[in-house]
């Protein structure tokens, strides 16, 4: 399938968020669409697959003018859209969601369990993957449910699969699986469109790539031919220098030690120590249980045996209130439902990890006082909105992200934990992020930081632990470490 | 995204609710020359006291995620409560406080069942509705207790006036002032919203979630006693059946209020209004004559207007 999209406009309200884009895509290739969050990839994807109706521009369809009213006439065209957030039912087994709403009937019309049991074991097959299909969906890994979300497109025979951030919540032999899956559907004819912001995967997987910066086009490269910080330039169209700003190293006095702490099954005789000023960053596979580890020291999630040290005190965290008493602070990394009130504007998600420094005794509100730190944290994170009452949900993720550090910087921790700090955040709110980090490392603050991306954890980190299958592995310092190094680790290998 | 049009839908939100008001009131004052005396204005507001207080408490258990469906049942307990002391000889003014307690401790129960027992808030006040209800019943004989005496305190709760205003109202008033200001200027107001809003979140910055939640389902429960020591003033005696629906009153006020029910999202100002739409479709439509039948599909109809109009496109 061919399609062609020229000259596209949209704009909500006064808000315009395409001007002239464009989008080429040839039969059986993976493209790759880039651009930070806001130049308006999923804008322009959904007006191709009917979400949202242009105003102006073409868009050609195997040399054909469409425009289609709705995702089912786009579907049914063969132009199918996966999107970040999946779109399955949980509580219903893997061929009922194959089949949910065109289910095969009998003649009396019950359902024909065999022949839709039958179909869906044939389509899993044809992806080489393997899964139950009498499953309940809530049973299987995020990485399993996208594949029964690529299964729908394959129901519907489609002939372009727009897959958006696919590999945000997978693991990296989660995302191995995908990527075969992918070279199977380019190799049956079917295009492509990969949306995402990890340009080491793009590289890997793309055949060309467009990029698309404040709405409008700004080119197309063959993946050959061009390289990373081309890439990038063109997304933000300045360079922006070392991805991973330097930072003076000096690191200060113990703060955190964790002492075989145990969860059975879970993760199992955890030990480790930060200090002020560094950077210790965790890395592993997705479910190595670094998480887990994190919510057990921040006192979301118990633990059975081991002991908690700040400051050489021994310390019982059994709940969030406790570890924040404690000067801990902790970035979790599900932005959207766990770290954000999305509804509620920046102010009240800021104030609420900070009520105690804006209230007085008796726990009433001093309204100069909150509007002041609010003020500040917009000025000194450079988050871009309309106002302190701007609502989360309208922000893009990396100011999403800044507003979440806000949260946490304020209440001045002595100790910082990130989990996965900068997912689903584009390039320059990434750089922006990593130099908060840096400020925070430089005034002293113990950090922690979670990462699935080989390449942030080298280049943030001062020290590198690597976890699998609930054990650590090995801790190794930023001059030893390389990728080799922390993937032999993660995935079971020994260092000799 | 522009931030004048939330702002705008921001207020329509309680603006919705107040024209649907100020309408009412103009149709039924154009339509009953009965309706529209200074007298009768009172009267409503007097009327509304019950339902207004029962509501305001009920606003904070929806705004942290939840609802109660006990306060019909705690009102009359507590005033049955209330009523048995008073004839066997407690001084009114400890009977009346202690059922305020008591009223608080059956808001305990609801709450503790709710954040410690992990009952969803339906069911756990379905629970405790029903073994208030038998409980009001154990301790009248499922009759009514009167012969409550002379005193000048119960009846001044119910029936007094200052400067020609009744104390119910008064007494509404103060309760709405108070807790606006709890719920928009107090570290309290914002757990409260964040609960409903995000419990992970909320939970994750450090709120206490169950002890949120816990002193929601207090207010509420002491708010139902109030309001039923008001109700027991003015009929001088205590129903076993007393209450019976009013938490279907009180959830419709919230709601009429643009309230959300899933929580996070909404302003007492708007359950005051929703009360007061209650209050005037009851006394309204009463005046005018219309059927008590018609009345209840009438104030259906007009939620369902209500929460339409306040639904966000």
């Amino acid at each position: 399938m061919k399609i062609e999209m020229r000259g596209i406009c949209k704009s909500f309200g006064q808000n315009q968020v395409l001007k002239d884009a464009g989008f080429s895509l040839q039969s059986g290739e993976v493209h790759a669409l880039m651009g930070e969050n806001g130049a308006g990839k999923s804008t322009l994807m959904k007006i191709l697959t009917g979400v949202y109706t242009k105003d102006v521009g073409t868009i050609l369809v195997d040399g054909k003018e469409v425009m289609y009213k709705n995702p089912q006439e786009a579907e049914k065209a063969g132009i199918v859209f996966i999107h970040q957030e999946l779109n399955v039912v949980f509580d219903l087994t893997v061929e009922e969601n194959l089949f949910l709403g065109k289910e095969i009937t009998t003649y009396f019309g019950f359902c024909n369990n065999k022949a839709m049991r039958e179909k869906s074991e044939q389509i899993l097959a044809m992806l080489g993957v393997k899964i139950p299909t009498n499953m309940l969906m809530s049973e299987l890994s995020i990485g399993q449910q996208q594949m029964i979300e690529i299964c729908k497109a394959l129901m519907v025979d489609a002939k372009a699969i727009i897959m958006d951030e696919p590999t945000a919540a997978l693991s990296q032999s989660e995302t191995k699986v995908l990527f075969e899956v992918i070279h199977n559907l380019r190799k049956r004819g079917v295009s492509i469109v990969y949306i995402s912001h990890r340009m080491e995967e793009i590289f890997e997987l793309c055949d060309r790539i467009t990029v698309l910066r404040d709405g409008g086009y700004v080119g197309i490269k063959d993946i050959p031919k061009t390289n990373m910080n081309e890439i990038v330039k063109m997304m933000i169209g300045r360079e922006i220098g070392e991805r991973y700003p330097g930072r003076e190293f000096n690191t200060g006095k113990e703060i955190l030690k964790v002492e075989g702490l145990t969860k059975k099954g879970i993760f199992e005789n955890i030990n480790f120590t930060v200090h002020a000023g560094e950077v210790l960053g965790i890395s592993g596979l997705m479910g190595a249980g670094r998480t887990e580890i994190m919510q057990a020291i921040f006192g979301n999630l118990s633990y059975e045996e081991g002991n908690i040290y700040i400051d050489n005190k021994k310390c019982t965290i059994k709940n969030p209130e406790q570890a924040i008493d404690l000067g801990i602070g902790y970035i979790t990394e599900d932005r959207k439902s766990e770290g954000l009130m999305l509804e509620e504007s920046i102010q009240k998600n800021i104030t609420l990890t900070n009520l105690g420094s804006v209230s007085n005794k008796i726990g009433v509100i001093n309204k100069s006082t909150e509007d002041d730190l609010i003020a500040k944290a917009i000025k000194e994170l450079h988050i871009k909105c309309f106002g302190p009452q701007h609502e989360c949900h309208n922000l893009s993720g990396g100011n999403q992200q800044k507003v979440v550090f806000a949260k946490w910087i304020y209440t001045n921790p002595k100790i910082l934990i990130l989990d996965e700090p900068t997912r689903g955040v584009d390039v320059g709110a990434k750089k922006e992020i990593y130099n908060i980090i840096n400020e925070l490392a430089q005034k002293g603050v113990a950090i922690i930081m979670v990462s699935s991306e080989l390449t942030e954890v080298l280049g943030m980190s001062d020290r590198i632990m690597v976890v699998r299958e609930g054990t650590i592995r090995g801790i190794i310092t930023k001059e030893e470490a390389n990728q080799e190094k922390i993937m032999t680790l993660a995935t079971g290998g020994i260092i000799e | 995204m522009n931030i004048n049009k939330n702002k705008l839908s921001y207020y329509a939100q309680d603006f919705g609710a107040l024209i649907a008001l100020i309408l009412l009131v103009f149709g039924i004052s154009i339509l009953s020359p009965e309706f529209r005396t200074f007298n009768n204005f009172l009267s409503l507001l007097r009327q509304s006291s019950i339902n207004g207080l029962i509501a305001f408490g009920m606003t904070f258990v929806i705004l942290t995620g939840a609802i109660d469906l006990s306060v019909g049942s705690v009102l009359a307990l507590t005033t049955v409560l209330c009523a048995s002391m008073i004839t066997s000889g407690v001084p009114v003014g400890i009977a009346m406080i202690l059922a305020l307690l008591i009223g608080a401790g059956l808001g305990l129960v609801s709450g503790l069942l709710v954040t410690k027992g992990r009952l969803q808030p339906f069911i756990a006040t379905l629970i405790t509705m029903t073994v208030y209800r038998g409980l009001t019943m154990i301790f009248s004989n499922g009759k009514p207790i009167s012969k409550l005496g002379n005193s000048a305190i119960l009846k001044f709760v119910g029936k007094g006036n200052i400067f020609g205003i009744p104390i119910p109202v008064i007494i509404l008033v103060v309760i709405f002032i108070i807790f606006f200001i709890v719920l928009n200027k107090t570290t309290f107001g914002r757990r409260v919203y964040a609960t409903g809003s995000n419990w992970k979140s909320a939970r994750l910055a450090g709120v206490n979630i169950r002890q949120t939640k816990t002193i929601a389902y207090i207010i509420s429960g002491t708010m139902a006693a109030l309001s039923g020591l008001i109700l027991l003033s003015r009929l001088n005696s205590a129903q076993p059946t007393l209450g019976m629906g009013y938490e279907l009153d009180a959830i419709a006020a919230v709601a009429l209020g643009g309230t959300s029910m899933s929580g996070g999202r909404g302003k007492i100002f708007g359950t005051f209004i929703g009360v007061l739409i209650i209050a005037v479709l009851n006394n309204g439509l009463n005046i005018v004559g219309v059927s008590s039948y018609y009345q209840d599909v009438i104030k259906g109809l007009v939620i369902l207007i209500a929460v339409l109009s306040d639904r966000k496109r």
